[in-house]
């Protein structure tokens, strides 16, 4: 991996072939010194001003943050009703956009965690930027719980507290497991993202040359100084810490398809849920990393530190990611006939003819036919290709929800109850808060750029003990 | 031995600054041959090793994250018992008050979240953060130990330290250090 030099027109795909994990080029592309490393990553914070493209992207955000505070207000005001809901599919666009964000973030986590654990050293460019995102989608995925209730003033029914009814949530609903899991991850991702910004807040501190800035960052930096018994410790915590989100990720997605699963509705009461919802997960994580990773690595030069051999990986986790959920979609077909029900064998032969036929082709033409060029080099290492991909991705793992949701619960068992759901414009226009994420991740997008950590692949890349530094 | 000024401000200890972790690693090693105990590395990344070189094998810190945990799955597991099966049951179609198996994903949560913040506060507790002021930031150059350079000191607690001999030392170090100065509280 030493002398393999790459450009950004011509891509040199040294071991595309071979399906490991093997880098094809060193993660930090030389010649970088510890110092260099330092200067492209805190010149993005403190010293150069922002790019066009964020101006862009902050504008965009905060228009689509307008419609999104706008829809939240109509929606308080007049109720639910002015939502596509009605009886028998009370569960709407508030539920499908829960699942889908929520899955979302697992990227992030299963980067900073899952790839410690396996000491895949690659992901130390890339884990902050992903941890960020993580809890952005949570922010956003928490959001619809919230609006789907109706009357968020007594959302605080959910959680348990001694009141003067003497009533507590009912322990044994997969809802009430939702409200922990999702804020025990919302919160555990923060804490992450926290700790693994320390030593870099301390190096902004250092570098900082405006006194109230440097003051700022010796706050939150909790006067870090680098001791090496506070790095034996910091390590230690990392890898706790790695150790708990594994599993937490995982029961995550577990308990949200658990929502579905433990439920008697056709086409949901279904073991494949819990891992077929993780890899949906990871997939549109991934997808939405590199979303918004692509055009700000290119915004602030920082394609020597994010280098084609991180984006080559990613595509290729997609990739994998989209065979597992494709077996899940395979299965599913599979088993409402293996199955002799007549429900299930309905609910399938309902997906692929029934009203909402469109959708559930787009669906396996998004996220089975469209993954497959990513078998290609070129293509997984080709920015404006992959970038479209990955949106195609996104809106893929959408209907995939709109698909579980909408088609079970139109037609289930007796047919006077069926009835049809069409999200109406106040649907989409909360939909608006896709532009949240990428609002909110505009503006404090310069946070998560930095990583210690990057220095350390560096110090690996010199031919060091690659464990010392592989986290951090 | 301290070295004690009679007036002026008190010296922390004595610094050698280098510019490559494995200099640093193999100095840190050399200093606890010499006996030398009361000492520290500053580095700008976890260096495999150093905490090891300086005496420091391990941490307490996965005990309390242990603590933690358990009781976080008692925490959890009871919260449910006591809700749903001692204060209040309720009768949902006739389904089992007690039923146990329901109650392990809240469980599982309530886990992971006290275990991982245990985890946290105590990393920055036991590393006595924050700590927003310390001698070493009036190290020279000691701006750099959070980009690309790498200190060791050995701090006048020590009951080796002597305000000569201690310079010496690291003055002769091999490798050699960029830099051997004194930091003052």
């Amino acid at each position: 991996m030493a002398d393999s030099t790459i450009t950004k027109d011509k891509p040199k795909m040294v071991n595309a072939d071979r399906p490991e994990l093997k880098p094809i080029e060193p993660l930090v592309l030389q010649p970088q010194t510890y110092e260099t490393i330092s200067d492209t990553i805190g010149s993005v914070i403190l010293e150069k001003p922002q790019p066009p493209g964020w101006w862009l992207s902050v504008a965009g955000g905060f228009f689509f943050v307008c419609v999104l505070g706008l829809s939240i207000t109509y929606l308080f005001v007049e109720g639910t009703g002015i939502w596509g809901i009605n009886q028998p599919v009370g569960w709407g666009f508030a539920i499908i956009n829960l699942v889908w964000w929520i899955g979302i973030g697992h990227a992030g986590t299963l980067i900073s965690a899952i790839l410690l654990l396996l000491r895949q050293d690659w992901r130390n460019a890339i884990n902050r930027f992903a941890e960020a995102m993580t809890i952005f989608a949570v922010a956003c995925a928490a959001m619809f719980p919230l609006l789907h209730a109706g009357r968020p003033w007594v959302i605080f029914f959910i959680l348990p507290y001694p009141n003067t009814l003497a009533l507590w949530p009912n322990f044994r609903s997969p809802l009430a497991w939702d409200v922990f899991a999702i804020s025990t991850y919302g919160s555990v991702s923060l804490l992450f993202w926290y700790l693994g910004l320390i030593p870099d807040f301390a190096m902004l501190r250092d570098r900082a040359k405006n006194r109230a800035v440097k003051i700022t960052y010796g706050i939150i930096s909790l006067g870090w100084r680098g001791s090496a018994k506070h790095w034996l410790r910091y390590e230690m915590a990392s890898l706790l810490l790695a150790g708990l989100s594994t599993p937490l990720v995982v029961s995550v997605h577990s308990i949200i398809s658990f929502d579905f699963s433990i439920g008697i509705v056709p086409g949901w009461h279904t073991t494949i849920f819990p891992p077929y919802f993780v890899a949906g997960a990871i997939y549109a994580g991934f997808a939405m990393v590199l979303t918004i990773m692509l055009p700000v690595r290119s915004w602030y030069k920082l394609e020597s530190l994010i280098t084609l051999n991180h984006i080559n990986n990613m595509s290729k986790l997609m990739l994998t990611t989209s065979l597992i959920v494709c077996y899940g979609y395979f299965s599913e077909a599979f088993f409402a006939w293996y199955s002799g029900n007549q429900y299930e064998r309905f609910m399938m032969f309902n997906r692929m003819t029934g009203p909402y036929w469109p959708a559930y082709w787009m669906l396996l033409f998004c996220n089975f036919l469209v993954p497959q060029l990513l078998w290609s080099a070129r293509i997984r290492v080709s920015q404006w290709p992959l970038w479209i991909i990955t949106i195609v991705i996104g809106i893929g793992m959408w209907l995939e929800r709109y698909v579980i949701v909408v088609t079970s619960l139109t037609r289930d068992f007796m047919p006077s109850l069926w009835g049809t759901y069409h999200g109406t414009i106040w649907d989409w226009h909360v939909r608006g808060h896709a532009g949240l994420l990428h609002f909110l991740y505009g503006a404090l997008h310069p946070l998560p750029a930095d990583d210690c950590r990057a220095r350390g692949a560096s110090y690996a890349a010199q031919g060091h003990g690659s464990r010392a530094l592989s986290e951090g | 031995m301290h070295d004690s000024h009679d007036n002026g401000p008190k010296v922390f200890g004595i610094v050698a600054e280098y510019d490559d972790p494995d200099a640093v690693l193999k100095a840190a090693k050399l200093a606890y041959a010499e006996g030398y105990r009361e000492m520290d590395a500053y580095s700008p990344f976890p260096v495999h090793g150093l905490a090891e070189a300086l005496g420091m094998h391990k941490t307490r810190l996965p005990w309390f994250t242990l603590a933690a945990g358990l009781t976080g799955a008692a925490t959890g597991f009871l919260l449910q018992y006591i809700g749903n099966v001692w204060h209040y049951p309720y009768d949902i179609g006739g389904k089992q008050v007690f039923s146990w198996p329901m109650y392990l994903p809240i469980t599982f949560e309530a886990t992971i979240l006290f275990a991982a913040f245990t985890t946290g506060f105590a990393m920055i507790f036991l590393n006595g953060l924050p700590m927003p002021y310390h001698a070493m930031f009036n190290a020279k150059n000691f701006d750099r130990a959070t980009s690309d350079r790498f200190f060791l000191c050995i701090e006048t607690k020590d009951r080796k330290f002597d305000a000569h001999k201690t310079r010496e030392f690291l003055q002769r170090l091999q490798p050699k250090p960029l830099d051997v100065s004194e930091v003052s509280e």
